[in-house]
């Protein structure tokens, strides 16, 4: 029989329950007495809620009740500003309404067509107050945000002084998540101090401790289900205020409350990319030595809650310069909060210092990767330490080779492919690797098959896929032995997935927990603890008359990590055809490189660097949320009109990775890649794009109109 | 979206009767766009009479052309032997619009029908003259990006959003129509209206008319056809722009041409002025970029499309080219 191992191309362990319908979202528990919850938006982006008339929809078929700020029992956590244990917006605690399409009412019916219909008879009158969504307009009302200091290193806006420089402006637009599965929460309590959630959750844990805060109950009696989510890209990395309302609901009631977001309400309740505008300047040696780089970005956030993100981060270490300094700052506006979403800050970040360096190297006539090499940093000057590991010089080969690099001319405009022009582009990018304590729970039975429990989540990764291929390395037995159990938060506490680390963390947990178990059966069996020989499990368990064995092991990051700066790194190569009359952009072929680390699953790590660089072609050339500033809404707030990229848009994408162990983060050398995997693509067809045709595109998204 | 009666009549008086006699009642065909007009609280009809049932859908051939019933599906038509063979810019049109999964469901009378994509008209917390007249056009002065060139007025500078019928008015439809009063016949140029003074009209059908088939003459025009959209992305998305163009070509010469516009105005733009200019004239680059500005004589632009006074002609030019099959 097969015996796996890491780094193996196993098949999605829960793949056959996705693809049959076996698998159970949040919105698909069916509870007896359930109830359903719709939302109703407000129609003004500022001002307060001065009567909401709710006759009409309690009197409409199957209406159990309307709750509004008028009725709502308080929530025990949300109290005053300066003391709230609650971080956000209070929904239904008081009157205000800070954005349009902020909830103002929750209906509750026995179906949910029936809530819906009731939704459109609730009728609101209010106090409108100004507004503003206009990011451009209130960009000089930027705030340095709280938890972020500007930078400096050597002398600021030293890129000014040198013999060519780029100084330039890129803007991103907000873009929203739009995960396939939309945002449901069912709630509801067993007696007066514990409560269940079936919620779309990227953090058990954390939505625990949230719920938890929130009613003020112990964690212990808040039980999070989460086993399957249906995407999310960071859309749940927090538990969002509706979610609260569908518990208080629940508890008002005191029936299950299944709450579902509509698509629309995806892009006003579940976080976006922000609107941001950086302004990058870059100055180099007439023989392409960086001497300078200045990045300053302002990112919208919503007036009720600052959110910051990493953009300018990147410019700090990514490339070797003398002198370097940022500035961050935050818009507030009358929007829903934004949240990271995939790559986050530093996929923005990079479109700004991937596009500017692509620009210096056409002032230098250098080619983009020659200037990339003549400035590659060989320690991180920002922390001053050395890398635990970086193949970035390997990612530039590899990506250059199999995307044709040497096809690419150097002077824009002058390669023809028929009517099209014909472009390369190349974007890079660095994602810190993370490892955070986590814990997992082994336990083998008699049978010899195996059961690890971890209360991560896996919102796309394959991390139950991934989880199993280190067991099975660890143990020697067959993958379809071992079954891995996540998204419940009585399992042994895992952190949040995002930001890349999960199998960092909790892979290091199972790794640990396998050492462990590993290492007790062979004493059992009168073995040296570090054998590697087969040992049949089942029968150790019989000779030491044990009906089965169970470790739980904690797994944190080891302090010799602290003497390195750890980043996963990536080269996006992208080459384009562009239609001189229409402005027609068809992406032809998607090069991903990555220096993650070891890669411990290739199947689903493969998904997840195409995944990735799909996401990073929406990034770079469909997705746009607009606003119209007169009334504060989305003109375009929907799935016909907002462009997810479909897969006439996607092409060929090929992810190549490294794969060499970091020797330090952790002890399976793994790096991460689900962020790493979007950023420096939007900045690699922008670059293309500007190869095939002369045309600078600093602001995205690359649509038609940009381009004749 | 509301409570609704719902009856589905097995005859065309039946229906045409159905909602003659209702206040707020409408037809429901494949529902691609009205069942979203009513979720989204745009429409809210107090009765729909689904006609899926009214023998309406077949595809015939007939001495003078083909007869296309107004319950064929997008899809049939698109792949009818004798639409594919016959007229290939109906079938090229009707397979750049929307997906697969909607061109199986929608219908040729229910695209006929479509309304507009103004995201002003679709949100209800904004005005919109055409869903609540007098209620002023939010587009005018906001973002107009995907909005009209030709033919807008002050109250409604909306378009029509429909591949299939740009190219239904290049190749001259003739819409039929049964209502309580009778049948009658209407040209698809008369079909469509301009806004004017009331957007909220979109066509000229009067109440309790319904589509029963559209017509297309018998045409030179099979060989030398393009329909080419210009959008945001690959799929399923609405066109910027979009050009139906056919060109009847002997000798290098254009005997004819048969051109509209989509994506530019209330109704499907046809283009007479520029045809009259092509006929006679020979095969060239040169011809096609004069032509390409001829077809934008009268267009006016907004803040955020000004882009299309270029990409229209363009887009035109490009489309001219490639039904010629002319090189360079």
């Amino acid at each position: 029989m097969k015996k796996e191992t890491i780094g193996d191309s196993l098949s999605r362990v829960d793949g056959r329950l996705k693809v049959t319908g076996g698998a159970k979202y949040s919105g698909e528990y069916d509870l007896p007495g359930l109830t359903y919850g719709v939302l109703v938006p407000a129609t003004i982006a500022s001002g307060t809620i001065t009567a909401i008339d709710s006759k009409a929809a309690l009197r409409a078929p199957g209406v159990v009740a309307v709750i509004t700020p008028f009725n709502a029992i308080k929530v025990p956590g949300y109290q005053p500003e300066a003391s709230t244990r609650v971080k956000g917006l209070k929904l239904f605690n008081d009157n205000q309404v800070y954005f349009n399409g902020q909830p103002i009412a929750l209906v509750v019916a026995d179906t949910f067509e029936r809530a819906t219909n009731a939704v459109s008879l609730v009728k609101a009158t209010y106090q409108a107050q100004p507004f503003e969504t206009n990011f451009n307009k209130n960009i000089d009302k930027g705030v340095s945000p709280q938890n972020n200091k500007d930078y400096l290193r050597g002398e600021a806006y030293a890129y000014k002084n040198a013999p060519i420089k780029i100084e330039q402006e890129y803007t991103l637009p907000s873009e929203m998540h739009n995960p396939m599965e939309l945002h449901v929460t069912t709630a509801f309590w067993t007696g007066d101090d514990n409560v269940t959630l079936y919620t779309k959750s990227q953090g058990v844990i954390s939505s625990q401790r949230a719920i938890a805060n929130a009613f003020q109950l112990d964690p212990k009696n808040v039980q999070i289900n989460s086993r399957f989510v249906g995407g999310a890209f960071g859309s749940s990395l927090r538990t969002w205020p509706h979610e609260v309302a569908a518990v208080q609901a629940a508890k008002m009631l005191n029936r299950p409350v299944k709450l579902t977001l509509t698509r629309e309400q995806m892009f006003t309740l579940v976080g976006y990319r922000p609107h941001t505008v950086q302004k990058v300047g870059i100055g180099a040696t007439a023989d392409g030595k960086i001497v300078g780089i200045s990045h300053e970005s302002h990112s919208q956030t919503a007036v009720y809650e600052e959110f910051t993100e990493r953009s300018v981060n990147v410019s700090r270490f990514l490339y070797s310069s003398p002198n370097v300094n940022t500035v961050y700052k935050v818009v507030p506006l009358n929007v829903g909060v934004p949240a990271p979403m995939r790559g986050p800050g530093e996929a923005t970040g990079s479109f700004a210092l991937e596009s500017a360096l692509d620009e210096l190297s056409y002032a230098l006539n250098m080619d983009p990767i020659e200037l990339r090499l003549k400035n590659y940093a060989d320690v991180d000057e920002e922390k001053n330490l050395p890398w635990s590991s970086k193949y970035l010089k390997e990612c530039y080969q590899k990506g250059a080779d199999s995307i044709g690099w040497s096809n690419r001319k150097a002077k824009p405009g002058t390669n023809n492919d028929g009517e099209w022009l014909v472009g390369y582009g190349i974007g890079c990018g660095a994602f810190g690797a993370y490892r955070s304590r986590s814990l997992a729970k082994i336990k083998l039975m008699p049978n010899g098959t195996v059961n690890i429990q971890s209360a991560t989540s896996d919102i796309g990764p394959g991390t139950g896929t991934s989880m199993v291929l280190i067991a099975a390395d660890i143990l020697k037995i067959p993958a379809e032995k071992i079954v891995f159990e996540l998204g419940d938060s009585s399992f042994p506490v895992a952190p949040t997935q995002g930001g890349s680390a999960t199998v960092s963390s909790v892979g290091s947990a199972v790794h640990d927990a396998c050492v462990a178990l590993r290492q007790k059966l062979n004493s059992l069996a009168g073995k040296p603890e570090n054998n590697t020989d087969d040992i049949d499990y089942a029968k150790v368990l019989t000779q030491n008359n044990l009906p089965f064995l169970e470790i739980t092991q904690e797994s944190n990051a080891n302090e010799e990590a602290k003497k390195y700066s750890m980043y996963s790194f990536s080269a996006h190569f992208a080459k384009v055809h562009v239609h001189p009359l229409t402005g027609v952009v068809k992406v032809k072929n998607v090069v991903a490189v990555v220096d993650a680390g070891k890669i411990v699953s290739y199947k689903t790590a493969r998904s997840q660097m195409i995944g990735g660089a799909v996401g990073g072609i929406g990034m770079a050339m469909t997705e746009e949320a607009v606003f119209d500033d007169r009334f504060g809404r989305y003109v375009n707030g929907n799935f016909a009109d907002y462009h997810v990229p479909v897969n006439a848009d996607i092409p060929q994408i090929e992810a190549i990775f490294i794969n060499k162990p970091d020797p330090i983060i952790n002890p399976i050398g793994t790096k991460g890649i689900g962020e790493i995997s979007l950023i420096g693509v939007a900045a690699a067809v922008a670059n293309a794009v500007y190869n095939a045709t002369g045309k600078r595109i600093r602001e995205l998204p690359i649509t038609p109109d940009k381009l004749i | 979206m509301n409570q609704f009666q719902y009856v589905r009549p097995a005859q065309v008086p039946g229906a045409t009767k159905a909602i003659t006699n209702g206040a707020n009642t409408q037809f429901l065909a494949g529902g691609t766009n009205l069942i979203d007009l009513m979720k989204m609280g745009v429409v809210a009809p107090e009765k729909l009479v689904d006609i899926n049932n009214l023998p309406l859908k077949k595809i015939e051939g007939n001495a003078g052309g083909i007869s296309i019933g107004a319950l064929a599906s997008n899809t049939e038509v698109a792949e009818h032997p004798l639409i594919k063979a016959n007229y290939p810019l109906l079938a090229l049109a009707i397979n750049a619009g929307a997906s697969p999964q909607l061109r199986n469901m929608a219908t040729v009378g229910g695209n006929l029908m479509q309304r507009t994509r103004c995201p002003y008209f679709f949100d209800t917390a904004m005005p919109c003259n055409k869903r609540m007249p007098g209620s002023g056009c939010g587009a005018l002065e906001g973002y107009n990006r995907m909005h009209a060139l030709f033919g807008a007025s002050d109250k409604c500078i909306a378009v029509n959003p429909s591949d299939m019928n740009v190219a239904l008015t290049a190749l001259d439809a003739t819409v039929h129509v049964s209502g309580v009063k009778g049948k009658r016949a209407i040209k698809i140029s008369d079909f469509h209206r301009l806004p004017g003074q009331h957007p909220e009209l979109d066509n000229t059908l009067q109440k309790g008319e319904l589509i029963t088939s559209v017509d297309l003459p018998a045409s030179p025009f099979n060989k030398n056809v393009h329909y080419l959209k210009v959008r945001d992305r690959t799929s399923y998305a609405f066109a910027l722009v979009s050009a139906a163009v056919a060109l009847n070509i002997e000798n290098n010469t254009i005997q004819g041409a048969r051109l509209a516009m989509g994506g530019v105005a209330h109704k499907p733009w046809r283009l007479t002025e520029t045809e009259a200019f092509l006929k006679g004239k020979p095969v060239s680059l040169d011809v096609f970029k004069q032509a390409a500005q001829i077809a934008m004589q009268g267009a006016k632009a907004y803040e955020h499309n000004k882009f299309k006074l270029t990409l229209a002609p363009n887009t035109l030019l490009q489309a001219l080219k490639t039904a010629s099959g002319l090189k360079a």
